[in-house]
């Protein structure tokens, strides 16, 4: 079973990667981008049984920081 | 009796040979060197150091791999009951993803590098590792990182100055961490975490020497607890 995880900084945490990157696309002329937040996927290939208990075990131990980061899991199938 | 003090050496720690150093200079007996990979700390340690470095070349998140090393749950069962634990740099950031700090550490907010040194106020003077300064003293410890902004929601830095748990500020905030913290300790006081190198500061050839008082102060609390 293939499994994306996408784990993004929490709203109001500041992300200066995505500011700098903001700042770049105003720089290469792009008009009306107001926001840019830079975020991590993780692609897993698990066993067809694994659980979803054991999949959010995962995020919350290791793919993410849940102090600064939420995740999304998603099945790709 | 010896000191008897461990440092911790993950894949691509890099500070390691100069806490031993600084450990071995005020203690006056080596650090046992121990390795991420091995199951068990020695016995009877009177300190833990966690190094700067690069530890598992950042992966993931900076200290994220090394938070989860075997040797790790061995540190944590030591913190836990009551062994001192100091995390300097990368040492820093393992400890807040090892959760035995509150807090993350994320990349600087001016995206740069930052290597020079720094002035830090000593906020808290009566833990184990800030009994030899000064509460208010302001002191100069040199900082080499590029994730050292200390992030926490609002909540817990209130609750984590309230506990008078903030052990280091700085002077002028050079990596946009927040409430300028420098240097945090967990709820019971033996574990500090702290973005500045002390042991970059020990002698006179290193341009100054005002880490010596943290080494020296735990020392000196130790001996006489």
């Amino acid at each position: 079973m293939k499994i994306r995880v996408l784990v993004s900084l929490k709203p109001g945490v500041l992300d200066p990667q995505g500011r700098a990157v903001h700042h770049a696309l105003e720089g290469l002329g792009f008009k009306g981008v107001d926001d840019v937040r830079i975020g991590r996927t993780v692609e897993l290939d698990v066993a067809d049984d694994t659980s979803d208990a054991a999949l959010n075990e995962m995020c919350e131990k290791l793919l993410a920081n849940t102090v600064i980061e939420n995740y999304k899991i998603e099945k790709l199938g | 009796m010896a000191f008897r003090s461990a440092v911790i050496t993950f894949p691509g720690s890099n500070c390691d040979r100069d806490m031993a150093v600084a450990l071995e200079q005020v203690s006056g007996t080596a650090p046992v060197r121990v390795w991420h990979g091995d199951a068990e700390l020695p016995e009877g340690l009177d300190f833990i150091a966690l190094p700067g470095g690069f530890s598992y070349g950042d992966y993931l998140r900076s200290g994220a791999m090394a938070a989860n090393s075997p040797i790790m749950r061995e540190v944590i069962r030591a913190a836990d009951r009551g062994v001192p634990v100091l995390g300097v740099c990368n040492g820093f950031q393992v400890l807040t993803e090892a959760r035995l700090l509150p807090g993350a550490l994320m990349r600087n907010a001016s995206q740069h590098f930052i290597c020079r040194n720094v002035g830090l106020k000593v906020e808290n003077a009566d833990s184990l590792f800030t009994k030899g300064y000064s509460a208010g003293q302001e002191i100069s410890i040199p900082v080499a990182h590029h994730d050292g902004n200390f992030f926490a929601d609002e909540e817990t830095l209130d609750r984590i100055e309230g506990e008078g748990r903030v052990a280091f500020r700085y002077i002028e905030n050079c990596n946009g961490s927040r409430r300028d913290i420098a240097g945090v300790l967990n709820k019971a006081g033996n574990v500090l975490g702290m973005m500045p190198h002390p042991e970059r500061a020990v002698d006179a050839a290193h341009g100054g020497t005002d880490g010596l008082a943290l080494f020296e102060g735990a020392m000196k609390a130790l001996a006489s607890a």
